[in-house]
C-alpha cells in the first residue's frame, strides 16, 4: 500500500480515527509520518492530515486556475501543504472551502469571540456588501424599479 | 530572562497543585491569530516573515503579563534548547523546527507562551496544572483582547478568525488536557474510553505513542472542531467529558484495589525496585515506571510529599533535559545510564511502598464500562 501523502513510498503507519461517527483512515510512509508530526501526538490531528490529502480535491471544484490575488497562492500549493497562503485565500477559494469546512466542523459560521474593532466596522461593511449585492442583482435583472428603491436606501 | 534561569525553575503547571491533579496533569488553551492580508508563515518569504515578526514581537513583550519575559529568536536557540522547550510543552515540535523569522516569548512563571510565526503568525498558549481550562482560557483571551487593539487580526464576519489551516478557523482555539490514566490502562478499558470520546468529536491520543501503547499512561484530550461553537461551549463540553473520565479512572483504580490487589502491588513494588536500583533505563521504561509510582502516591502507598519529585522526573528524564543538565551530547546508551543515575539519586530518600496505608473506598457503585457521552 502506498503512502497517501507522497504516493511514492510504502505506507508504514496506519491511522484510524472516528470523528462524529465517521471513520477516517490515513496510511503514511515513515518519512511523511515524521514530517506530519504523527510521532508527536501533541502536534498531530488526523483532520490536518486528511485536509492535506482529500481537501485538495474539494478545493479544486472552485476552478483549477484560481489564484489568490493577495498572496498568489494556488490550489496546487494547497494540495502540497494542506495550508492556505493568507487570510484572503479564504475569499479566493471560498467555493471549494465551504464544503470542506462543513465536513470538518460543527457548523459553517463562527459564533464565538468578536474582536471589538470588528464589531463596528464589520457591521458597516456587511451592510454595504448586502446593499451593493442587492443593487447589482437588481440591475442585472433589469428590475429598475427595485434597483431604484435600493439606491434610495 | 536567560535560558539557564528557565531551566532551573519548573513551570507552575508542573507543580501539580491544580484541581483534580491526581488524574489531570495539566490544562492548555491556545489561540491562533493572523495578521490581515499578510502571507501566513508557511507561505511568506523570509523577508516578509521577519517583517511580521518585528511587527508582532514588541507588542507581545510590552504586555503587562510579560514582565521580564523569556524572549528569544528561534535562530538564537540551540537545537537542544528548543528540544527542552518542547519537552516542557512550552513550544510545539513544529515551532522547534523554525529558525529565522520566528520567536518565542513567555512569562517567568511559564504559564503563558506566545509563538510568533509558527504555523500562524501568533499562537498564544496558556498552560496550568490540573483541570483549569477556564482559567487558562481567561488568560489567553485577555492577552488576545490586548493585542487586537494594536494588531490588525484577520477576522471574517462569517468564518471568524482566519488561520493557515482550515481545521483551526473560527475560534482558532485548541483546548486540551493531559490526563494520567494508569487505572484505565491496567484494567484494559482505555480503548473503549478513547473510542467513546472520539465519537463525540473530541480527540484523545497517547501523549507519546498511541492507545494502550501510550507511554507513561499519559493521554491528551482536545477539541477537534473550531467553527460553529462558542469558546465557552467547547470548554464546557471538554470539562464534562474530562470529569466523566476522571470518575472512570477512579472507579477503575478502586476495582483494581479490590479485585486485583496482588497485580497492583506487584506493579508498584517492581516499579519502585527498578527505579531505585537500575543502572540503565530507556525513556519509555522510565515513563512507564514513574507512572506506576505516581499511581502509588495517589493511592497512598507512598507519602504525598514525594509527588513533586516524581512529577519532575517525568520531564527531567526526557532526552534533551538529560543532555542539557550534563552539558554534553550523549548517545543513547549514555543517556540510559545517566537517566537511571538521576532517578536513583532522586529516589534515595524515597520510602518503600506501604500498602497498609492505601485508602480503600467502598465498592464503586457505577459500572466500570465507559459510557458514551451523547
Ligand atoms: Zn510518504
Ligand atoms: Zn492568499
Amino acid at each position: 500500500m502506498l503512502c497517501d501523502v507522497c504516493k511514492c513510498n510504502d505506507a508504514a503507519v496506519f491511522l484510524t480515527q472516528i470523528v462524529d461517527g465517521k471513520m477516517q483512515k490515513v496510511n503514511l510512509c515513515e518519512g511523511c509520518s515524521k514530517e506530519k508530526g504523527v510521532q508527536d501526538p501533541t502536534g498531530f490531528a488526523l483532520a490536518d492530515l486528511l485536509l492535506g490529502i482529500g481537501a485538495a480535491e474539494e478545493i479544486e471544484k472552485g476552478g483549477s486556475s484560481t489564484r489568490c490575488p493577495v498572496c498568489g497562492f494556488t490550489q496546487a500549493d494547497f494540495k502540497k501543504t494542506g495550508r492556505l497562503g493568507c487570510s484572503s485565500c479564504y475569499v479566493a477559494f471560498a467555493e471549494g472551502l465551504n464544503s470542506l469546512l462543513k465536513a470538518m466542523h460543527k457548523g459553517t459560521a463562527h459564533v464565538g469571540k468578536l474582536p471589538t474593532r470588528a464589531q463596528k466596522t464589520l457591521a458597516l461593511s456587511d451592510r454595504m456588501k448586502t446593499l451593493t449585492e442587492n443593487l447589482r442583482k437588481a440591475v442585472q435583472e433589469e428590475n429598475y424599479e427595485r434597483s431604484n428603491s435600493w439606491r434610495v436606501n | 530572562m536567560k535560558f539557564q534561569n528557565l531551566m532551573a525553575s519548573t513551570g507552575e503547571w508542573l507543580r501539580g497543585e491544580g484541581p483534580h491533579h491526581q488524574v489531570v496533569v495539566s490544562s492548555r488553551v491556545r489561540l491562533a491569530r493572523n495578521l490581515r492580508n499578510r502571507a501566513f508563515p508557511g507561505w511568506a518569504k523570509k523577508a516578509e516573515r521577519t517583517m511580521i515578526l518585528e511587527l508582532i514581537k514588541p507588542r507581545v513583550e510590552e504586555l503587562p503579563e510579560m514582565q521580564e519575559p523569556f524572549s528569544e529568536l528561534l535562530q538564537d536557540l540551540s537545537a537542544l534548547e528548543k528540544q527542552v522547550l518542547v519537552e516542557r510543552h512550552l513550544i510545539s515540535r513544529e515551532h522547534a523546527a523554525k529558525s529565522v523569522g520566528s520567536a518565542i516569548i513567555m512569562n517567568r512563571k511559564q504559564t503563558l507562551s506566545v509563538m510568533v510565526n509558527e504555523e500562524d503568525h501568533l499562537r498564544m498558549q496558556s498552560i496550568r496544572s490540573g483541570l483549569q481550562l477556564r482559567q487558562a482560557f481567561k488568560l489567553v483571551d485577555k492577552v488576545d483582547s490586548a493585542l487586537e487593539g494594536k494588531l490588525d487580526f484577520a477576522y471574517d464576519a462569517k468564518l471568524g478568525y482566519l488561520t493557515a489551516c482550515p481545521t483551526n478557523v473560527g475560534t482558532g482555539m485548541r483546548a486540551s488536557a493531559m490526563l494520567h490514566l494508569p487505572g484505565l490502562v491496567l484494567s484494559e478499558l482505555i480503548n473503549q474510553v478513547i473510542q467513546a470520546v472520539n465519537k463525540i468529536g473530541l480527540a484523545v491520543r497517547g501523549l507519546y505513542g498511541e492507545g494502550t501503547e501510550a507511554m507513561g499512561n499519559l493521554f491528551q484530550i482536545s477539541n477537534q472542531t473550531t467553527l460553529g461553537e462558542k469558546e465557552d461551549e467547547i470548554i464546557s463540553r471538554l470539562n464534562k467529558v474530562i470529569e466523566t473520565i476522571i470518575e472512570k479512572e477512579q472507579d477503575a483504580r478502586q476495582v483494581l484495589i479490590q479485585k486485583k490487589p496482588n497485580t497492583l502491588w506487584d506493579q508498584i513494588g517492581r516499579a519502585y525496585g527498578l527505579l531505585t536500583y537500575a543502572h540503565a533505563m530507556t525513556s519509555k521504561e522510565a515513563l512507564n515506571l514513574l507512572s506506576v509510582v505516581k499511581l502509588g502516591i495517589d493511592l497512598g502507598a507512598f507519602p504525598e510529599d514525594k509527588r513533586l519529585a516524581i512529577d519532575q522526573l517525568f520531564i527531567e528524564t526526557q532526552p534533551a533535559h538529560l543532555q542539557k543538565s550534563t552539558q554534553q551530547k550523549l548517545n543513547a546508551e549514555e543517556r540510559d545510564h545517566f537517566r537511571a543515575q538521576i532517578i536513583r539519586e532522586r529516589l534515595k530518600s524515597f520510602p518503600k511502598p506501604d500498602i497498609s496505608k492505601v485508602a480503600r473506598e467502598p465498592e464503586p457503585t457505577g459500572n466500570s464500562e465507559p459510557e458514551k457521552n451523547e
